[in-house]
């Protein structure tokens, strides 16, 4: 079995700022974390491969962003993925959702038609540059096989587990956008696996007044909350396999895709304006510092209550 | 064929047509309006309550076009996403407003994939650019820290999603008439690889959203043992208990209680909030709350710029003193 997970790198801080001319985030000289909920797929990805016989699940990470993206892989390998892609390329910047859900698609596939071999402890997917013939985005129809991967035919995962949403963007588009690229069923809010065997899935999805118990054919794309498991922290093997793992960078000569699909200039949305929220409301505020002090202020507040009829 | 058309993307369950449906319409109504155009409700189910459909047009749509078969009784992506895009490629509309329920925020984005189309989530400003006529969709980003506004300038439609319980619902007109279609949806079209298996109700999910009163712990409550100052307070007031994402990170209370950007989004009537600081992404949950009371010892904390009355106190020695007072008051009622 083989499982995808797509990851990407945030600013850590709620400081960053925003290139006013394109409406792009500037990524430089902020620190950068792995988008905290991709470290909830990594965590289940890890676990789903641990429940199976030893070497026959292999997870592998991928992730579209600038060039230190590449360290946000590394973590993941520390973690415990078996290998990592970095989708990396000037033309890649500015993407808005339906570009880069497009090119990690088209990522996907090009892991697939490359073939990994799922031997334990292999490290890096070898790409042959230039010669990677993924064939283009599918109708409904497309068929896929799951499972084992020896190069050549495009070969879709039997998984791909994203984080529910980034932080720093929050729409949680690329995870449903990827599935539609790619022609699988899309699952989102995922709290729970309960099973994944014979092809299929069986998973709680997390709705608003409930959960559901869904069942799915295999290959499908599951966006994961929090609820569903407990990530781990890397290990100082992991810290080590990680350093010397070998993560090829791919830019769109190595994936099936069209220029006019990429970056800024691929992207139907544009941002036109940036600015910093107007908060206003006259706050009345009360010091509480002493007992006397105290009971004033509650005083204020239940007569502020009473007054708006709230009790 | 040129795109024309605000439709809102209703929702139903059980075959009733929900609140969320009510509050798109004043969005779309709103737009409609502004861009001389018919304002359409789709909907998609089985067997759809007729006065609920009606109810559509009396809330301001002009037409309703509701897809019905068994399948679609409950929302799965895949046939969802067929029928949506089958009537988007026959009718054409130029804008596509839904909910960003767990719904909305899943097949909008599916289908606009496949449909070229632009799409922006958690919109809290829909507006029709005077110049050009296109969607003006403006959503916070960057935890909060940052409001941006976007455009689609070519692709069409222009799809957004809009956080529910931030409109108000359309209210109803008396003497609307509209046109209502009710469609088979086309059995090729409801194909789905997933399968639901079962539904496990959490009434709790609920009473944080349609609460009138919402007592909020943060961070200041210093530690999961004294969630109860907290709850003691919510029972005071019948309210629902909720928390910032660092009480719910650090386990005093579980993810369906978080507020925030990445939590719930909460417009009660009012808002206590205790040892929160009130940062950009909590503030994004809760800040349209109609009557906003904070409770913090740091008198430059974030949340009394969006408080009606803050208290610069300890929230240890404060609310035990406030829930003594509720709780009498209310008792003598």
């Amino acid at each position: 079995m083989r499982i995808i997970v797509p990851i990407k790198q945030v600013p850590e801080t709620n400081a960053v700022k925003m290139d006013e001319a394109t409406g792009t985030m500037i990524r430089e000289g902020v620190e950068a974390i792995i988008n905290p909920l991709d470290l909830y797929a990594i965590e289940i990805a890890i676990q789903l491969r641990e429940s199976r016989p030893e070497g026959s699940t292999e997870v592998i990470a991928v992730s579209m962003g600038p060039p230190k993206a590449i360290s946000a892989l590394k973590e993941a390998i520390a973690m415990g993925i078996d290998s990592a892609v970095l989708i990396s390329d000037r033309a890649f910047a500015g993407s808005d959702t339906w570009a880069t859900s497009y090119v990690l698609a088209a990522a996907i596939r090009a892991i697939g038609s490359i073939g990994v071999s799922p031997v334990p402890g292999s490290i890096g997917v070898s790409p042959v540059p230039g010669s990677i013939g993924v064939s283009p985005v599918p109708s409904d129809e497309a068929k896929t096989q799951a499972g084992s991967a020896t190069g050549g035919t495009p070969v879709l995962p039997d998984l791909v587990l994203c984080g529910e949403r980034a932080t720093d963007g929050d729409t949680g588009q690329v995870g449903p956008g990827i599935a539609s690229f790619l022609g699988m069923p899309v699952l989102t809010y995922i709290g729970k696996i309960e099973k994944v065997s014979d092809g299929k899935a069986r998973v709680h999805r997390l709705v608003e007044d409930g959960y559901e118990v869904l069942e799915t054919e295999l290959p499908a794309l599951l966006t994961v909350v929090k609820e569903i498991a407990d990530p781990r922290l890397p290990t100082l093997r992991g810290k080590q396999k990680a350093k010397k793992a070998d993560i090829p960078a791919w830019g769109p000569n190595d994936l099936d895709v069209k220029a006019e699909c990429l970056g800024l200039e691929g992207s139907p949305t544009r941002v036109v304006k940036i600015f910093r929220p107007k908060v206003a409301r006259q706050c009345e505020k009360v010091v509480a510092t002493d007992e006397q002090a105290i009971h004033k202020a509650v005083d204020r507040v239940v007569e502020f209550l009473q007054k708006k009829d709230l009790v | 064929m040129e795109y024309k058309g605000v439709w809102i993307l209703a929702e139903q369950s059980e075959g009733r047509v929900q609140r969320i449906s009510h509050e798109l319409l004043t969005r779309g109504r709103d737009l409609a309006d502004k861009r001389k155009a018919e304002l359409t409700a789709v909907i998609f189910g089985s067997d759809i309550n007729a006065d609920d459909l009606q109810e559509l047009i009396d809330r301001g749509a002009d037409a309703v076009i509701a897809m019905e078969a068994p399948p679609l009784e409950h929302f799965l992506p895949e046939p969802y996403a067929a029928c949506m895009l089958k009537l988007i490629a026959e009718r054409r509309p130029e804008i596509i407003i839904a909910g960003a329920t767990t719904t909305g925020r899943t097949l909008m984005p599916y289908v606009a994939t496949r449909a070229n189309a632009g799409l922006t989530a958690d919109c809290t400003v829909l507006d029709i650019d005077a110049e050009t006529g296109g969607l003006l969709q403006t959503r916070p980003a960057i935890g909060g820290n940052i409001m941006a506004t976007i455009k689609t300038p070519k692709h069409r439609p222009q799809m957004a999603t809009v956080r529910p319980r931030s409109t108000k619902p359309a209210p109803r007109q008396q003497g609307r008439t509209g046109k209502i279609e009710r469609l088979a949806a086309p059995p090729e079209l409801l194909a789905s690889r997933v399968r639901r298996v079962d539904f496990v109700p959490n009434p709790e999910e609920h009473a944080l959203a349609d609460a009138d009163v919402v007592v909020v712990v943060g961070r200041g409550i210093k530690k999961g043992e004294n969630v109860p100052i907290g709850q003691k307070l919510a029972d005071a007031l019948d309210a629902a208990l909720g928390a910032t994402r660092d009480v719910v990170d650090r386990g005093w209370l579980s993810y369906p209680h978080q507020i925030g950007l990445s939590g719930k989004t909460v417009t009660p009537k009012l808002y206590i909030g205790m040892g929160a600081s009130g940062s950009i992404q909590h503030l994004a949950g809760m800040q349209t709350s109609e009557n906003i009371v904070a409770i913090n010892t740091d008198p430059e904390a974030q949340i009394f710029r969006v408080a009606d009355i803050g208290i610069v106190g300890d929230l240890f020695e404060v609310v035990p003193v406030l829930t003594q007072r509720i709780k009498e008051i209310k008792g003598k009622e």
